[in-house]
C-alpha cells in the first residue's frame, strides 16, 4: 500500500489526508502543534474543551468532520508535536515531542509521496515602536484569543491590510477587548473597485462573501470603526504600549504629512498580509516561482517528483482554496489525477478561489513606500536589535550587494527567529541600496536548512538504533 | 613601472590583494561572478591560526600573516570609517584538548615540533586546561595552549578589505562572469572577456577560491584547486561560557588528509554576537551543497564529547561552504608557469582568512619584482608536488 506523508495539518493538510485515504493510500499526517487544525482552526486543547468553539471558527463543522474521519481511521497516523527539522533528499527528519521537552523522539520518514501543506506566517511590517510589549501580530493575537481565550488588551487597535483584520478584530471582541478601531491601509476606492468588478465571479464564492459579511455585521454590532486609507505609523510607550499614531497614507502607503492622530491603547495588533512558510519545500528542492510561492501544476505537483504542495505555500488564498488544493494534492499523491471525476468540484472551487485570492492581493498588497514611516531608530530585526539607520549606513559604507554578506555585516535576520519576522522587509530595505532595486546574490531569507532549532544533544544522538528509525514504506 | 590588474574573485583573498595592489599604485579592477564575500568567505569561522600547522612553509606564512593582522585590524577600521562594522579581531588564543593517552602523546610531539619552529605552544595538564576552559570535559587527558591563535568575523573582514581597496581606487564589478581570456595581437594574455564586456589589463590574478581551478582553465592556465565541502553549526545566543578557540586533537590529522570520505574534527568557539560556532566537516564531493545530516550528527557528537554542556544548546543554523583546496594542501601564490600575465592567489583551504594579508603582500612583491618577506618558492604554481598530484589525478 502506498504511503502519503503530509506535513501540516491545517485545512490543506487535513483535506489532503482525507483525499489520500479516499484514494486508498495509507497516510502519515505530521503537525508541529499540539493538535490538528492549523492556524485557521486553532482551538482550546482537548483537555479543556469549549462549548462555543463554533462561534469563533468559520467552517467549524468542516473541521470537525475532517478530524473525526481521520482520527477514527487506523490507516491514518496523526503525529502531533512533530517538528520537521531537516529534509535531506527524500529523508524527512522529525523530532516528536513538546518543543521544550527533553525526550523528543527522533524519526526519519521516507515516503513515496509527500504533500507539503506548511501554511503561512502573518507578516508584520516594521513600525517605530513595534518592539514594545503590547504589540502583537494579528495572527498571534487571534491565536491567543482562539487557543487560550486570552485578550491581548483592554483597548486595542488593529492595523494593517487585508480581510484577515476583520476576523482578528472579531475574536478580540469575543475574548473581551474593546477594539478602538480597525485601520485598513488600502483605500476605499481600491477596495470598492476590487469587490465590484466582475461580480459574477464573486457570486460563486458565496461562502467567502458570507464569511466576510458576517465579520462586517459583527463590526456594526460591536460598533468597531473600520477606517480605510489609514495605517498605524508609530507606537509609543515607556515600558509597554501606551498609544499609537495613525496616519492617512497615499496609495503607495507613504504617510501624508499633517494627518497624524494619536490614540490611547494598551495593545496593538498588526497584520500586513502573509508570508508562506517555504523552508521545508525549499529544503526538499521544490522550485519557487517569481511571486515567491511554490510552483505547482494542475495536479498540485511541485518540480520535485513525488512532492506536492497545497494551501498558502502556493499562493495566499484562504481556507476554501486550501481545502480544494489539499484535496487534489492528496488525491493525486495517492495515485489519482486532478482530472478524475470526483475531483471536479475541487477543481471548480480551486479556480474560483484563486480568482478571489487575486482580488485580495490586488486590493490589499503592500504599497511600495511603506518604509517612509520608518525613522533611523526604528528596529527592523528585533532578535538582533538592528535599526533602520544601521541597515542603511552599513549598506552605504560597504556597498555590498548580496544578502548573505549584508546579513553578516548587519546581523539582521541572524537571530533566533532566523528572519521569519523581518526577512522579507530586510531584503526589501537593503535592496533599495542596490542599482536595480534588488540584491544580486539570489539568496533568499526563506532558505533555512535547519528548519527549526534542534538541541545539540538531539543532533548528536546516534540513529542506528532501529527503535528510533521509523521509515514509512517506499513504493 | 605601475600597471593595471584584474582580480577575479571578491572574497577575502581577492579583496586583500586588491587593497594591497591598489595602495601600491596599480590600477585594479576586481570582478566576481556573484556578490562580494558571498561564498567561502562568508561560510567559515574566521580562523587566524598557527595551532593547526606543523613546521613548514605554510606555518611561516601563517606566522607572518598573524603579525600583519595585529596591526592591520585597527588600520583597516580607520581606513573604512566608523559606519563600518568591526572586523571583531580578537587574540583569544586556542586550546587543543586530547581525549586519551595516545592523543596526548601525539599532540605533545606535534607541539614540540611547532615550538622548535617558533610557535608559542604551552603544554597543559588536564586540570590546567579546564582552569582556562571550565566547560571542557573532565575526560580530557591533556592539552596545549596556543596564545597566538586569533579570530576575525570573516565576512566583515572580507568586506573591510574590499571597502579599503575601493577607497584606494579599486573598481568593483559584481555579477560579472569571466568567460575567457582577452588575447592581444601578439597572442599574449591582455585581460579577460566577461559577461559584461571585455576588460583589458596588464595582468590577471585568479583569486576565485574553490572555483580558481575552473577560472584558470577558462583563461588558458593550469591550476589544481577545487572544492572541499564543510558544514558549520551555529547555536542561539548565550552568555559567554567559552573563552578560547577549543579544538580536539583530531584537527591536526584531518587538514592534511587525502581521504575523500566524511571527516570531522572539532572546533568550538564563542563569537562577539554571543552565538557559538561548532565545526567542522570535510568532504570531497564537488560542488554539491546538499544538506548532509550524517555530517551534522558527527560534528555534534564530537562537540558534546569535548564540551558536555553543549548537549542542551540549540542549533539554529548550519552553514555549508566549500574550502578551496590544492592537492598538496599548500596555497598557490605566484605566476602561472606557462601563461605570462596570469597569476594565482588561491588554494588556502580552511586558512584563507588568516593567510589573506600575507598572501596579498607576497603577491604584490612578486608582481612588483621585489623580494617577498616569506620565501615564495614553496607556494609557486609550478612547484613539483602540485604538478605531480595533478598528473596523478588527471
Amino acid at each position: 500500500m502506498k504511503t502519503v506523508l503530509i506535513i501540516g495539518a491545517g485545512p490543506a493538510g487535513l483535506a489532503a489526508a482525507a483525499a489520500a485515504r479516499e484514494g486508498g493510500a495509507r497516510v502519515v499526517l505530521l503537525d508541529s502543534a499540539e493538535d490538528v487544525g492549523g492556524q485557521y482552526w486553532r482551538h482550546l486543547p482537548a483537555t479543556r474543551p469549549a462549548r462555543n468553539e463554533s462561534l469563533l471558527h468559520h467552517g467549524w463543522s468542516t473541521f470537525r468532520s475532517l478530524r473525526e474521519r481521520l482520527e477514527g481511521d487506523e490507516l491514518c497516523e496523526i503525529v502531533t508535536w512533530a517538528h520537521v527539522w531537516a529534509i535531506e533528499d527524500r529523508n524527512i527528519h522529525v523530532l516528536v515531542g513538546e518543543p521544550d521537552g527533553t525526550n523528543r523522539d527522533a524519526r526519519v520518514y521516507n515516503a513515496a509521496a509527500v504533500v507539503m501543506a506548511t501554511g503561512a506566517y502573518d507578516r508584520t511590517l516594521p513600525i517605530p515602536g513595534w518592539e514594545l510589549p503590547g504589540v502583537f501580530t494579528a495572527g498571534g493575537a487571534q491565536a491567543l484569543a482562539k487557543g487560550e481565550r486570552i485578550a491581548v488588551g483592554h483597548r486595542v487597535v488593529v492595523g494593517g491590510a487585508g480581510p484577515f483584520l476583520l476576523p482578528v478584530a472579531e475574536s478580540l471582541v469575543v475574548a473581551g477587548s474593546t477594539v478602538v478601531g480597525v485601520y485598513e491601509a488600502s483605500h476605499a476606492r481600491r477596495l470598492l473597485g476590487t469587490w465590484t468588478t466582475r461580480p459574477w465571479e464573486l457570486a460563486r464564492t458565496a461562502s467567502k462573501v458570507t464569511e466576510m459579511l458576517g465579520y462586517v455585521s459583527n463590526h456594526v454590532r460591536h460598533r468597531i470603526p473600520y477606517v480605510t486609507g489609514r495605517a498605524v505609523t508609530a507606537i509609543q510607550g515607556a515600558d509597554r504600549v501606551e498609544s499609537v499614531t495613525v496616519s492617512a497614507i497615499d496609495r503607495s502607503w507613504a504617510p501624508i504629512a499633517g494627518t497624524q492622530k494619536t490614540i490611547d491603547v494598551d495593545a496593538v495588533c498588526l497584520g500586513h498580509g502573509f508570508t508562506p512558510r517555504l523552508e521545508l519545500p525549499i529544503a526538499a528542492g521544490c522550485r519557487v516561482n517569481a511571486r515567491r510561492f511554490i510552483e505547482v501544476d494542475e495536479d498540485q505537483r511541485t518540480s520535485v517528483a513525488g512532492v506536492f504542495a497545497a494551501g498558502e505555500i502556493t499562493g495566499i488564498g484562504g481556507v476554501d482554496l486550501a481545502l480544494a488544493e489539499g484535496a487534489i494534492a492528496g488525491h493525486v499523491a495517492a495515485g489519482g489525477a486532478a482530472s478524475d471525476m470526483q475531483m471536479r468540484q475541487h477543481r471548480v472551487r480551486r479556480r474560483r478561489f484563486r480568482q478571489f485570492a487575486a482580488r485580495i492581493e490586488s486590493a490589499h498588497g503592500i504599497g511600495e513606500n511603506w518604509s517612509k514611516w520608518l525613522t533611523d531608530e526604528t528596529i527592523i530585526c528585533r532578535c538582533e536589535e538592528v535599526s533602520f539607520g544601521r541597515l542603511n549606513s552599513v549598506a552605504e559604507a560597504s556597498q555590498a550587494t548580496g544578502l548573505r554578506s549584508l546579513k553578516l555585516l548587519t546581523r539582521a535576520g541572524l537571530g533566533i527567529c532566523q528572519g521569519r519576522v523581518c526577512g522579507r522587509s530586510v531584503e526589501e530595505l537593503l535592496g533599495a541600496h542596490v542599482p536595480g532595486g534588488r540584491l544580486i546574490d539570489g539568496v533568499s531569507s526563506d532558505r533555512r536548512p535547519i528548519a527549526t532549532p534542534i538541541r545539540l544533544g538531539e543532533l548528536a544522538q546516534e540513529l542506528d538504533n532501529p527503535a528510533h528509525l521509523e521509515r514509512t514504506n517506499t513504493k | 613601472m605601475k600597471g593595471s590588474v584584474i582580480i577575479v574573485g571578491a572574497g577575502i583573498i581577492g579583496a586583500a590583494c586588491a587593497r594591497t595592489l591598489s595602495r601600491r599604485g596599480l590600477d585594479v579592477t576586481i570582478v566576481d561572478a556573484g556578490a562580494s564575500a558571498g561564498a567561502t568567505s562568508s561560510s567559515g569561522e574566521g580562523n587566524l591560526l598557527v595551532s593547526d600547522k606543523g613546521p613548514g612553509a605554510e606555518l611561516e606564512l601563517a606566522q607572518h600573516s598573524l603579525r600583519l593582522w595585529r596591526t592591520l585590524a585597527p588600520t583597516l577600521e580607520s581606513e573604512i570609517g566608523r559606519d563600518f562594522p568591526s572586523v571583531e579581531f580578537e587574540r583569544k588564543g586556542g586550546i587543543v584538548a586530547a581525549l586519551d593517552a595516545q592523543q596526548s602523546q601525539a599532540l605533545d610531539l606535534f607541539a614540540d615540533a611547532q615550538r622548535r619552529a617558533g610557535v608559542d605552544a604551552q603544554r597543559l595538564s588536564a586540570d590546567e586546561a579546564r582552569y582556562l576552559e571550565p566547560e571542557l570535559s573532565p575526560a580530557i587527558s591533556s592539552g596545549v595552549y596556543y596564545p597566538e591563535d586569533a579570530q576575525v568575523q570573516p565576512t566583515i573582514a572580507a568586506e573591510a578589505f574590499l571597502a579599503s581597496a575601493r577607497a584606494a581606487g579599486t573598481r568593483v564589478l559584481v555579477n560579472t562572469v569571466v568567460t575567457g581570456p582577452l588575447i592581444d595581437a601578439d597572442g599574449k594574455l591582455a585581460g579577460v572577456v566577461t559577461s559584461s564586456g571585455n576588460l583589458a589589463a596588464d595582468d590577471v590574478v585568479v583569486a576565485a577560491g574553490p572555483w580558481a581551478g575552473e577560472v584558470a582553465q577558462v583563461l588558458g592556465g593550469t591550476l589544481s584547486v577545487g572544492p572541499r565541502k564543510g558544514f558549520l553549526l551555529v547555536t542561539s545566543r548565550m552568555p559567554r561560557r567559552i573563552f578560547h578557540k577549543v579544538y580536539d586533537a583530531d584537527y591536526v590529522g584531518a587538514v592534511g588528509s587525502d581521504n575523500h570520505d566524511l571527516q570531522t574534527s572539532t572546533v568550538i568557539e564563542s563569537t562577539a554576537s554571543g552565538t557559538v560556532l561548532i565545526g567542522s566537516s570535510r568532504q570531497n564531493v564537488g560542488f554539491d551543497s546538499g544538506l548532509d545530516v550524517a555530517a551534522l550528527r558527527k560534528i555534534a557528537a564530537k562537540a558534546v564529547r569535548l564540551m558536555p554542556f553543549l548537549l542542551e544548546t540549540s542549533v539554529i543554523r548550519a552553514y555549508c561552504g566549500f574550502r578551496p583546496f590544492a592537492r598538496d594542501h599548500v596555497p598557490v601564490i605566484g605566476p602561472d608557469p606557462a601563461v605570462p600575465g596570469l597569476w594565482y592567489a588561491a588554494g588556502h583551504e580552511g586558512a584563507g582568512i588568516g593567510l589573506a594579508p600575507a598572501t596579498a603582500e607576497m603577491l604584490a612583491s612578486l608582481m612588483l619584482g621585489e623580494s617577498p618577506a616569506v620565501a615564495a618558492a614553496p607556494f609557486a604554481p609550478g612547484r613539483a608536488p602540485l604538478a605531480d598530484s595533478l598528473a596523478r589525478t588527471t
